[in-house]
């Protein structure tokens, strides 16, 4: 090994403190490149083979009934390549051993041939062959112990009927499955149920009828010319409209973790590596000012500047090994990890969910380049630097007198925290960019409180004021209000209200929008709309109350007329006048009133769901009657699920808390530990020759720690405002159809924040200053510097 | 006493040296012409600031002239380019500090090694070593060297590439009298085995005896030239 070499072995030993402080930094932007673009792209990648390789539609759409006659009609729409006609609905299941009813989706499969869209894939034993066979999905099996025999019972047609497990299966179009109206997916209470044609049609009454119907486009097709031509034809059979993959329920989800995914590995990693890019810059600018006469001496000795350029770029290539090492190491860990969450969420038949080797490339690289571009200046100094001078003490950096300092003398400030603030404003760029570091290790820690407090907004809105029932029953087809007698004498439950749901398209001027439409009974209990001030707010006759982010997509103010298309029960159009405009985080909430829409519709009043109240102590006795209730398609048990909600919601929050903590005292670290080593590199004669002159131990630590932990308080506020917007980011970002997560800035935030992080400062500066007792005076004065 | 050889190796013309020292501009050189030759050994003598270091630096490569010229044998230095310079310290220049210059995370031997690793034909580290006296010292970090002995290492350094010059500024400046004369020894044996053209910047005029020539200095111009008739050894030079 060459001796050059091996000095650059050395010095990259005795600097492993502060490399160290870099190359976490560092190997957080490398880790999560890993699992962002890493899981981003298993994630894409399987989605679309799957896709691929079992024919997932291109676009679905529910009609009440239409004969099959329509195929010819349908696959001569321009564009169109496949279609696949099913039979679907939901039934109430009675699972062996859960006492919960639970709820069946059916969907029929041809019998003599595979499905021509949407095929599952067979895990276990066969397809169903006779009508009192199905297939159910492999995570409702495995959720409730079930497999191949075995026998469930549902409530086909008022009647309970055996059916018998052929198989156990999985599909493109429930990768994400998750029941109506819940939150979360709940795979023991929820199962697909592939059934032969024959039998659904028979449940359904569908004979020579679908109901649900899958198309397949050509590669090049335009999806909205089909899905024009859907609806035109699909309209006389009471069509809800046709729609694309985005509003397959299942898709989307993936959707949004996707985006996620790719938004998280195109914002964070940037961040980490200008951040690793200014330490690294900072610690060579010093290392090679310490080192100028050994430059010079390299250059006496005859070392081109390009070879002493390249020994000063190694040297930071070093600190990028190390970064690139742990990154990868934490990355491959965490992205196992992840890879067990999405497994728990998200059913894939095939799923690798392993980084491919050129993501750990690329994330190498970008490391490298990051180190190299902050060491460039450095390096390019050390080989300009001309041998004569280079061999010279540098000239003592040029302090003038400026307002600032008349200021400082007219002030008495002690020639300590002169010293402090004259330092501070020599080196303004430097100042200024461990100001952004701290700050932007602050903003970490007020995004993820943030985030939670967010979430508790959430609950509190939507459950605790809103939405107060214990359990919600859903009919099979909407049913007249004296139902709400009927299930008032169900065991168990305390206070019955109804409501009842409309598919509908919602247009105001140019805009529109497809949503369901609550109709509800006047001043309820159970389903509150709750404006901002905490008033319960009624739709009244003639009018529509309008989520904020609905009203924002239809650009409807208050005294708006927004004209509804009902494509449910009794179709028609209608005029409704905005009465208020309401802050709802969950779904896009458009509330009428149901005597009146029904009124419209010239029907007597109906309801599509009962929202109830329970007696916890006779719950199984109300499961046990629901199971064999005729009528009944479904069941959501609104309070179990919002405690599982709420159980998920804070062990990601507590995950979430913990990686930006982590990140922002990582961030912090490497930042004040790093200019506190510096400053002690740059002031250590100074220092010592103040002790020699007689001032404490203490008061020299003042000047080294009082200079870093100005510039972390000072960083305080521009960490706050950093944090806010992060926070507007991520919001936004994380923003849907499907929910909106609301900007919460709280007090205590802002201060827990700023806590974790001056405790950091501290802890690294305190570190520093340990040295301090270790100058030795004497030898500090005699050593050139 | 050997006489003097007339091969000339350095030449200088007029040569002039104007820096910026903050923001003072500082005469270091004020118009410099010399020869010096083959195999010679000689002392710059001059108190501080009177421009000794400077020529030094400018013959060895280090530094460029401001006006003026300066000939290394046939090459006209000042004709060079940083490439050319750089090219010609790893031929044909040894350097020796005052504060020694040692790496101080290389051991006595890699930092003789730093030089053989570039030259083109260099003598093995340790046998530089030896010729210093330090052939058992070679392990030792500069931390663990006394000055003298960090100083031969500098002169180890300096003569492992084997060559043509060898420029010292002060090399015994920060030694005592005892240690002092050991480096001096170094520095003749060197001079009278290789024959080589060595140039010592001193302070101590009682140095000037050992050299061939001694060159005084003042005011960046040359002011003495004495030609030494009989040199004295190392060991009878004490201060």
């Amino acid at each position: 090994m060459h001796a050059i070499d091996r000095k650059l072995i050395r010095d990259f030993r005795r600097l492993w403190a502060q490399a160290l402080a870099i190359a976490l930094v560092l190997a957080c932007g490398v880790a999560i490149v890993l699992i962002s673009f890493g899981m981003y792209r298993a994630l894409d990648e399987t989605r679309t083979a799957y896709y691929e390789r079992n024919r997932f539609a291109d676009l679905f759409a529910t009609v009440r009934r239409a004969p099959m006659g329509l195929m010819q009609e349908i696959s001569a729409i321009a564009g169109v390549q496949a279609v696949d006609m099913r039979v679907s609905g939901t039934v109430i299941v009675d699972v062996p051993g859960l006492s919960e009813a639970a709820v069946g989706h059916i969907l029929s499969l041809p019998e003599a041939e595979e499905p021509a869209l949407n095929a599952p894939m067979l895990l276990s034993g066969t397809l169903p062959q006779t009508a009192s066979e199905i297939a159910v999905n492999r995570p409702f099996a495995l959720a409730n112990g079930l497999g191949t025999g075995d026998v469930i019972e549902a409530n086909l047609n008022g009647r309970k009927r055996a059916l018998t497990i052929s198989g156990t299966v999985l599909s493109p179009e429930f990768i994400y499955t998750i029941g109506p109206g819940a939150m979360m997916p709940d795979n023991r209470t929820f199962g697909i149920l592939w059934m032969r044609q024959d039998a659904a049609a028979a449940v359904f009454d569908m004979a020579g009828a679908f109901n649900d119907l899958s198309v397949k486009l050509d590669a090049r097709a335009q999806v909205q010319p089909v899905i024009d031509a859907l609806d035109i034809l699909l309209e006389p059979y009471g069509s809800l409209g046709a729609y694309g993959r985005d509003r397959q329920l299942s898709n989307s989800f993936l959707d949004a973790e996707i985006r996620q995914l790719r938004g998280m590995a195109t914002v964070l990693p940037p961040v980490f590596f200008g951040i690793s890019a200014f330490l690294v810059a900072m610690v060579m600018g010093r290392i090679v000012t310490l080192e100028r006469s050994e430059i010079g001496l390299l250059k006496a000795l005859g070392y081109s500047d390009l070879e002493v350029c390249i020994h000063y770029l190694m040297l930071a290539g070093l600190i990028a090994v190390a970064g690139i090492g742990i990154g990868w190491a934490v990355g491959t860990w965490l992205a196992w990890e992840m890879s067990q969450l999405y497994t728990r969420f998200f059913d894939f038949p095939f799923l690798v969910f392993q980084v491919s080797p050129w993501v750990y490339g690329l994330s190498g690289l970008l490391a490298l380049l990051t180190t190299t571009l902050g060491a460039a200046r450095s390096a390019i100094m050390a080989a300009r630097l001309a041998p004569a001078i280079a061999m010279q003490p540098p000239a003592p950096p040029k302090f003038r007198q400026s307002v600032v300092d008349r200021a400082m003398t007219l002030a008495r400030l002690s020639q300590p925290t002169v010293m402090i603030l004259r330092s501070l404003t020599r080196w303004p760029l430097r100042s200024a960019l461990t100001m952004l570091g701290v700050g932007m290790a602050v903003a970490s820690v007020m995004a993820s409180s943030g985030m939670s407090d967010a979430f508790k907004v959430i609950v509190d809105q939507a459950f605790h004021q809103s939405n107060r029932q214990d359990a919600v029953l859903m009919f099979a087809k909407d049913l007249p209000l004296s139902v709400i007698a009927d299930v008032g004498r169900l065991p168990g439950v305390r206070q019955v209200e109804g409501m009842q749901y409309h598919s509908a398209i919602l247009r105001s001027g140019p805009y529109e929008k497809r949503v369901p439409i609550e109709a509800r009974l006047a001043a309820p209990d159970l389903s509150r709309v709750v404006a901002d001030d905490g008033a319960v707010l009624d739709a009244p006759p003639g009018g529509i109350l309008l989520s904020e982010r609905l009203a924002g997509q239809l650009h409807a103010v208050v005294g708006d007329t927004v004209s509804a298309e009902v494509l449910s029960g009794m179709r028609g159009t209608y005029d409704l006048r905005v009465t208020g405009i309401v802050t709802q985080y969950l779904g896009l909430g458009a509330y009428v009133d149901l005597s009146y829409i029904n009124r419209l519709m010239r029907q007597s009043p109906r309801i599509s769901v009962a929202n109830v109240t329970l007696d916890p102590t006779q719950m199984d006795a109300l499961h046990a009657a629901i199971k064999t209730t005729p009528g009944l398609s479904g069941t959501n048990m609104v309070a179990q699920a919002l405690r599982s909600f709420q159980d998920t919601i804070n062990r990601n929050v507590t995950t979430m808390t913990t990686v930006y903590t982590t990140i922002a005292v990582l961030i912090t670290i490497g930042v004040t530990y790093n200019s506190a080593r510096i400053l002690l590199s740059e002031r250590s004669r100074e220092l010592a020759s103040l002790r020699i002159l007689g001032f404490s131990r203490w008061q020299v630590s003042y000047i080294l720690i009082g200079e870093t932990m100005l510039l972390a308080l000072l960083a305080q506020p521009l960490g706050w405002g950093l944090g806010h917007l992060l926070g507007r980011a991520m919001t936004s970002s994380f923003s849907s159809d499907l929910y909106n997560i609301p900007l919460v800035t709280d007090v205590r935030a802002f201060a827990v924040a700023s806590l974790v992080v001056l405790a950091a400062a501290l802890g690294s500066v305190l570190i520093v200053r340990r040295r301090l007792d270790n100058l030795d005076l004497v030898e500090v004065m005699k050593t050139r510097e | 006493m050997k006489a003097v050889p007339a091969e000339i190796v350095f030449r200088t013309e007029g040569v002039t040296k104007i820096y910026a020292s903050g923001e003072v501009l500082v005469r270091a050189l004020a118009g410099v012409d010399l020869e010096l030759y083959a195999g010679e050994m000689t002392v710059l003598l001059g108190p501080s600031g009177s421009g000794k270091s400077t020529l030094l630096n400018i013959l060895g490569g280090l530094d460029h002239v401001t006006t003026g010229r300066v000939w290394f044998r046939d090459t006209e230095l000042t004709g060079l380019g940083d490439r050319g310079l750089t090219r010609y310290r790893r031929d044909h220049v040894g350097f020796v500090f005052q504060f020694y210059n040692l790496v101080p995370s290389l051991t006595a031997r890699e930092n003789v090694q730093l030089v053989t690793d570039v030259a083109s034909d260099p003598m093995p580290p340790d046998e530089a070593l030896e010729m210093v006296g330090l052939g058992s010292r070679k392990d030792h970090f500069p931390s663990e060297m006394s000055g003298g002995e960090q100083q031969r290492v500098a002169i180890a350094r300096a003569i492992a590439k084997r060559p043509e010059i060898l420029l010292c500024d002060e090399p015994t400046g920060a030694l005592d009298s005892k240690t002092g004369v050991q480096v001096l020894e170094a520095l003749r044996h060197i001079n009278d085995q290789f024959g080589t053209t060595t140039v010592v910047i001193t302070h101590n005029a009682e140095i000037r005896r050992m050299a061939h020539r001694v060159i005084r200095f003042q005011d960046g111009r040359i002011v003495e030239v004495t030609v030494n008739e009989a040199r004295v050894a190392p060991s009878e030079i004490a201060w």
